[in-house]
């Protein structure tokens, strides 16, 4: 359990320029997230969630504002830095299905790795054990080698699970990761991300509009019209 | 890279017809080389086969040995240049020749007597005989063997081929090779405004020094020549440096074409992957790393396609029958024609480049930023 935050943002804005029109989708956000706190953050659709994801977890930039993620501040991160730090610092699993199609269940857990093809003999037998370990957790261990399309709906979120786990980040972001499947196997998926999160100490940051879920997490952080209120 | 190759072998489908085009360019460039260095081969294979580094010509000749006449006196004065190691009188008469001893036949082969004293690559180091010859082996599938009788010209001056020698073509034609006396024989009864008395066409010239130097010392020297390395003299050959440039031209556009497809396939192949590209990005990897494997992807399909058009032109050496069609395969055609193809694959790639950077990792998760 560590103490330090996952996340720190303070006074984050951003806005999209839209021809002439400027829209804020997040405007003096401050959100801190515990080093092994799950957040479920809800808001109706609009509301800024996403946005917030994409901030948190390097995808994006503020306009304005401090994030700081597992104790390194990315606010002024190059999109090279930015680059490396999502694929060594958190996680993500995005609402729809986004395996890479022609890789195995095993094989789209180890693309992070591979795509950046350094560190050699070594590293790439962690990757593989640490693969193998996912994916029995997971309940996946005999789906493996079968591809996406093999898979069911919840088999395949649960690969991008195991995906978004591989680099051992400090933050995992969730965006609405159960809205592509009925709500009992929503229902299974939300328990098992709960637990792998637990078991790991890894915070998170689930995206929902399903009040059913948040009885999972530790919190839960509301957004509207890109404010967020405890 | 690797996920570039994996894609390649799981989804061989999706290469299939740029593999094949690619394929169809590969086997059309290395065909068109082959028939640039067969007609390049068969118009100048006599001097290259040449034992010396200098031709001498007169002074008036522009560089053709038909317009050329050396004297002996402008023999003598060459001969005594510095540097000058040995030298030998050449002679060219071209003229049809009829194969067998019917006078009367009506087939006719065009060929090239030639007379010579420095003894060509191949040749005997003491010309034949008069009234014998060596051919060009490429006489053998016009039917004519050792012993064989050819009568040459409208004179009908019969020639007995005594022995064949391997890829010494000229002008497109046979040569025949015999002594200055037997060429000046033909040429006398057969041209008889133009015989050639005690004079040669050209002179051929082994140096012992740089023969730049020396070719400059001869043309000095006797006031009457122009020498040229043999090289250049080769490709001052009629008709060559046209053939070359006509064909380079031709294997330029089929490069370009074979970048072309490169470039559309792949730029189609990358609009397809953007949603692919940013999830891509999204957990980490750069857009450096997936353009490399766009180039991996092309430069697999295209060598795929060399690979198979080096069969083919290897094939189809082997298959024609020699002299059918002037098509020469030789491994450094083979490997400019790959390098070729692999560089336009690369250069096609590149238009991929931009599009492959441009890719917004937020594009993954349904904020386009
Ligand atoms: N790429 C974009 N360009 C312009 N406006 C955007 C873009 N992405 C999101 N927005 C706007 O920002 C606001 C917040 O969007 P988003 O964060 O996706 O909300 P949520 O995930 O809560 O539905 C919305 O008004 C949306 O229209
Ligand atoms: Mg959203």
């Amino acid at each position: 359990m560590s103490s330090s935050p996952a996340l720190r943002m303070e006074g984050v804005r951003k806005t999209y320029q839209v021809a002439d029109e400027e829209i804020v989708a997040l405007d003096r956000a401050d959100l801190v997230v515990g080093g092994d706190e799950i957040v479920a953050l809800i808001g109706p659709s609009g509301s800024g969630k996403t946005t917030l994801c994409s901030i948190a977890g390097g995808l994006l930039t503020a306009s304005q504002g401090t994030v700081v993620v597992g104790g390194n501040d990315i606010s002024d991160y190059t999109s090279r830095q930015l680059t490396d730090f999502r694929r060594t610092s958190v996680g993500f699993v995005f609402q729809s299905v986004n395996l890479v199609p022609f890789l195995t269940a095993r094989e789209n857990l180890l693309v992070v790795s591979e795509l950046v093809g350094r560190g050699g003999r070594r590293r790439r037998k962690d990757a593989v054990a640490r693969t193998a370990e996912l994916l029995d957790e997971l309940g996946l261990a005999d789906r493996a080698d079968n591809l996406p399309a093999q898979l069911s709906g919840g088999q395949r979120q649960r690969v991008a699970i195991g995906r978004a786990l591989m680099n051992g980040p400090d933050l995992v972001l969730f965006d609405e990761p159960t809205s592509a499947l009925d709500s009992q196997l929503g229902d299974q998926v939300v328990k098992l991300i709960r637990d792998e999160m637990k078991d790991r100490g890894t915070a998170a940051i689930i995206v929902t509009h399903d009040d059913r879920i948040t009885h999972y997490a530790d919190r839960t952080v509301r957004i509207e019209d890109g404010r967020i209120s405890a | 890279m690797r996920l570039a190759l994996r894609e390649l072998r799981r989804r061989p489908g999706r290469f299939v017809v740029a593999a094949s085009i690619l394929t169809l360019i590969a086997l059309l460039l290395m065909f068109l080389g082959g028939l640039l260095d067969g007609l390049i081969g068969s118009s100048t294979a006599a001097y290259r086969a040449q034992p010396g580094d200098l031709i001498v010509y007169s002074a008036s000749s522009r560089e053709s040995l038909v317009r050329s006449r050396i004297t002996a006196e402008t023999r003598a004065a060459v001969e005594a240049t510095a540097g000058v190691e040995a030298i030998g009188g050449l002679g060219s008469l071209q003229v049809g020749a009829r194969l067998g001893e019917d006078p009367g036949s009506r087939e006719l082969v065009g060929t090239v007597l030639f007379g010579y004293e420095l003894a060509p690559r191949g040749l005997p180091a003491e010309p034949p005989p008069t009234g014998e010859v060596v051919a060009d082996s490429s006489l053998r599938s016009e039917g004519v063997s050792v012993g064989d009788t050819v009568l040459l010209g409208p004179q009908r001056s019969p020639l007995r081929v005594t022995g064949f020698v391997d890829d010494t073509r000229y002008s497109g034609q046979v040569s025949l090779w015999g002594s200055l006396d037997t060429w000046r024989a033909v040429t006398a009864a057969n041209r008889p405004g133009q015989s050639p008395g005690d004079t040669v066409q050209a002179l051929v010239v082994r140096t012992d020094g740089a023969p730049a130097a020396v070719a400059a010392a001869i043309d000095a020297g006797s006031g009457s020549t122009a020498t040229l390395t043999l090289a250049a003299a080769t490709e001052a050959l009629p008709g060559v440096a046209q053939q070359r440039s006509t064909f380079n031209q031709i294997i330029g556009v089929t490069a370009l074409v074979a970048l072309v497809v490169v470039a559309l396939f792949f730029a189609l192949i990358t609009v397809e992957r953007t949603a692919l590209y940013g999830i891509l990005k999204a957990v980490g990897a750069s857009g450096a790393t997936l353009f490399a494997g766009v180039v991996t992807q092309a430069l697999v399909v295209t060598g795929l396609a060399a690979t198979i058009g080096v069969a083919g032109s290897l094939a189809l050496d082997a298959v024609l029958p020699a002299g059918a069609i002037p098509f020469e395969v030789t491994p450094s055609r083979l490997i400019t024609s790959v390098v070729l193809m692999l560089v336009a694959a690369i250069a096609g790639c590149a238009f991929s480049l931009r599009r492959v950077l441009r890719v917004e990792p937020a594009s993954a998760i349904g904020t386009a930023g």
